[in-house]
């Protein structure tokens, strides 16, 4: 029998207890998955290509606020940049006003709209029909396909910040990289309706010729308006969308202590499993030894099994994680962020073997350190 | 006859450490549970014991929030002719227009920038809100530049003490006065001179919203009913408690991922539970067989284990509290969704929030205990008195 195989028949001998021990690690490094798998999303991802290039310009005061339609030409002139897209955010209520319901609405222009958002898929001839029809839309095939709404279907979205109501017709559905949820039609309109909004834009998103213009631009079109009435803030698109998360609340100390919790907690579970394997089998140490095995050996026999079954509950937490980000990486917007990948996964098992490690290591020792005699006299 | 709980104590007394470590597990878990729980109380509290209901709120009609949609000024002057609205000091009506714009202002823990509600008002306005207090400081003076921020701004955002300077709008406002709001929604917003504002903000001519002082309750819902059925004002009124309260699903994100986090944790938990409570089982295999030869029934040890492990997770309840109170009455904030401003709230560990957070461990060692305690009473005596 080897030392591996003997591990093994260790570990699953109570076969119980070595269950509920994988289960209880199991949901722990679940649920650490999934916060660790939150934290690379938010703040290790690198943009996509073609969202690196992106940058978003605001009013400095806050989102709140317009600028004028005629910064978007003095923005085009800055050398690097390629196009400039006015976006304007409706906030209506698409039939009531449940949470089911709630879905993001941008006024912009159709005609530059996917010459920034390259990486966002639309057949040819909607893009056309959207183009000519001023009450048209564009929507995310996710919240189509959620809706069952069709090409040419009505949609009628209530104004609340603006008082008139959009009466739009479908005329295309585009695939986004990522589901954004969102409709997006002709800013024209509302100028038309709410004579406040002509010539009055709520943000607008540059697209950079290269990646070297990105952090030269946000700095020049910053100072352009400066000293007007209506300065501006410019941040990569990645920035801004953080911006959105950091007003959720203290997000990361939110994860951090939360992983700190679920870490601590597997430790005391692997310890109190370990501590009453071990001091069960005292007196098969003592045999152990008197057939010669060193004291290294029942160190790390004991330390294996601990590991092992860290291991096992760590892989199938982190699988299951998997899954359920696979599962929340379908419903789009900020459950997307739950898709678990290779690296994370990696590094829930190892987190699993090392809290394996440390747990088992103390109570090992003692035994490995028991007198032979002591042990064999042991009553379990 | 039931076996007296005093066994299960010195059992537990007995294997210390796994005592210790499993109610340790329970304890992470409900402190955990108490720190969502105590979050959305704070918040609640926040938007709960927001207004006064005698004070009604007059929005655009259409609008739901003071953010969205302006009235015309002239509006304001009729609804000050309305019947029913109590006098102030001077004996005019007891009303304010006021405008809320949201500004950005840099964090002092250097965790970037949030939204702030800015709201300028009328000098009823005051005397709207007379639960707010000056905590430092004078409130603004009408026509200057002078703006009064609430205790919370004044700790979670740069530039915001007495004597400061805030920047936003058209140049610098200076931080005169700092006023307690006692946890009501009030707590994450900076105070000015309404007609200040509006030129600041480009918006003469306009109000976000108006509060009007009812003489009494009955007063209220007339004044209530007027403004909104008036056909040419365009305008929709609501009780100033009604408004806070909607906007209490601020917290929905947060609850969603706060109770999967609990609930994934109590089923970590409760299994580790009942790892323990097993091996306590088969320890005293022996012992229960004995218990059984005395004469105490099946029934009896069900009951006396499932008592032990809900013993084991009342401990851990009242650990998980206890390490969560250092933290009781902490600030922090998150978005409101109606305003989409922060909004700042203190942990809450009101006596509701402790009762269920015994209930939830209570559970977790229903749930671990009865299995292990079944199977102690099913055990065969004598294969048990053999072992």
């Amino acid at each position: 029998m080897t030392l591996t195989r003997f591990v093994r028949k260790n570990t699953f001998r109570n076969l119980r207890r070595s269950i509920l021990t994988v289960l209880s690690i199991g949901f722990s490094l679940l649920l650490l998955t999934l916060m660790m798998a939150i934290w690379r999303n938010f703040y290790m991802s690198k943009a996509t290509e073609e969202s690196a290039l992106r940058l978003v310009t605001r009013h400095k005061v806050s989102l709140a606020f317009t600028m004028p339609s005629f910064y978007r030409e003095k923005i085009r002139a800055i050398p690097g940049v390629a196009v400039v897209l006015p976006q304007n955010w409706f906030g209506g209520v698409y039939k009531d006003d449940k949470s089911g319901n709630f879905f993001a609405q941008f006024g912009t222009d159709p005609d530059d709209f996917f010459n920034v958002y390259k990486d966002w898929k639309i057949p040819e001839d909607q893009l056309k029909a959207w183009q000519h029809d001023r009450a048209g839309a564009v929507v995310d095939s996710k919240k189509a396909q959620d809706y069952g709404w069709k090409i040419g279907q009505k949609v009628i979205v209530t104004g609340t910040i603006f008082p008139t109501n959009l009466e739009l017709t479908i005329r295309g559905i585009f695939t986004a990289p990522r589901p954004t949820n969102s409709l997006y039609f002709n800013q024209k309109y509302v100028e038309e309706a709410v004579p406040y909004m002509k010539g009055q834009q709520g943000f607008y998103t540059i697209l950079a010729d290269s990646p070297e213009a990105v952090q030269k631009i946000g700095p020049a079109v910053d100072e352009m308006f400066r000293n007007s009435p209506q300065p501006t803030r410019t941040e990569t698109e990645a920035a801004f969308q953080l911006g959105f998360l950091a007003m959720l609340g203290n997000v990361k100390a939110f994860i951090l202590s939360i992983c700190g919790a679920v870490v601590f907690a597997i430790l005391l579970v692997s310890a109190n499993t370990m501590a009453m394997s071990i001091r069960e089998r005292t007196r098969e140490v003592a045999v152990l030894k008197t057939l010669g095995f060193t004291r290294g050996t029942v160190l790390s026999l004991f330390v294996g099994e601990a590991v092992m079954l860290a291991l096992v509950g760590g892989i199938g937490g982190s699988l299951v994680a998997f899954l359920f980000g696979m599962a929340a990486g379908k419903a789009g917007g900020f459950a997307g962020a739950l898709q678990v990948n290779g690296p994370t996964m990696l590094a829930a098992w190892i987190v699993a073997a090392l809290v394996g490690f440390i747990s088992a290591i103390i109570p090992a020792y003692n035994a490995s350190r028991l007198g032979i005699v002591e042990g064999l006299r042991h009553i379990g | 006859m039931a076996i007296p709980i005093k066994y299960n104590i010195r059992n537990m007394r007995l294997r210390k450490g796994l005592t210790v470590m499993t109610a340790l597990g329970i304890a992470l878990t409900v402190t955990t549970a108490v720190f969502i729980m105590a979050l959305l109380a704070g918040l609640q509290k926040a938007f709960r014991s927001t207004g006064n209901s005698l004070n009604v709120l007059v929005l655009r009609k259409g609008s739901t929030s003071e953010l969205t949609g302006p009235f015309p000024a002239e509006n304001f002057q009729t609804l000050k002719t309305l019947p029913g609205i109590a006098k102030d000091k001077s004996g005019d009506p007891l009303v304010s227009g006021e405008i809320t714009v949201v500004i950005v202002l840099p964090r002092k823990d250097g965790s970037g920038e949030a939204n702030v509600t800015v709201r300028g008002l009328m000098q009823d306005g005051l005397q709207l809100r007379e639960t707010v207090k000056l905590a430092d400081g004078r409130w603004f003076t009408p026509g200057q530049r002078e703006v009064v921020v609430s205790n919370s701004i004044r700790k979670r955002f740069i530039h915001a003490n007495v004597g400061d300077s805030l920047e936003f709008g058209k140049g610098p406002w200076k931080v005169v006065g700092v006023f307690d709001a006692g946890g009501m929604a009030y707590e994450s917003e900076v105070w000015g001179d309404v007609n200040q504002m509006t030129s600041d903000f480009d918006r003469q001519g306009v109000y976000s919203s108006a509060y009007l002082r009812a003489t009494d309750p009955a007063a209220a819902d007339a004044l209530k009913h007027r403004v909104s059925d008036d056909q040419r004002l365009k305008l929709d009124s609501m009780l100033e408690p009604e408004y806070y309260a909607t906007q209490t699903k601020s917290g929905a994100v947060i609850q969603f991922i706060g109770w999967l986090v609990a609930a994934i944790m109590a089923v970590g938990s409760s299994f580790a539970a009942m790892n323990t409570m097993y091996a306590a089982v088969a320890y005293r295999s022996r012992e229960i067989a004995t218990l059984r030869v005395i004469g105490f029934s099946r029934p009896s040890i069900l009951t006396s284990f499932v008592l032990e492990a809900l013993l084991l997770s009342f401990l851990g309840a009242i650990v998980g509290i206890i390490l969560m109170l250092p933290f009781n009455g902490m600030t922090t904030g998150t978005q409101n969704q109606v305003t989409f401003s922060e909004v700042v709230f203190g942990l809450q560990m009101t006596p509701g929030v402790v009762a269920a957070a015994i209930i939830f461990a209570l559970f977790m060692g229903l749930f671990g205990g009865i299995f292990p305690a079944w199977h102690a009473s099913r055990r065969e005596i004598l294969a048990a008195l053999r072992d």
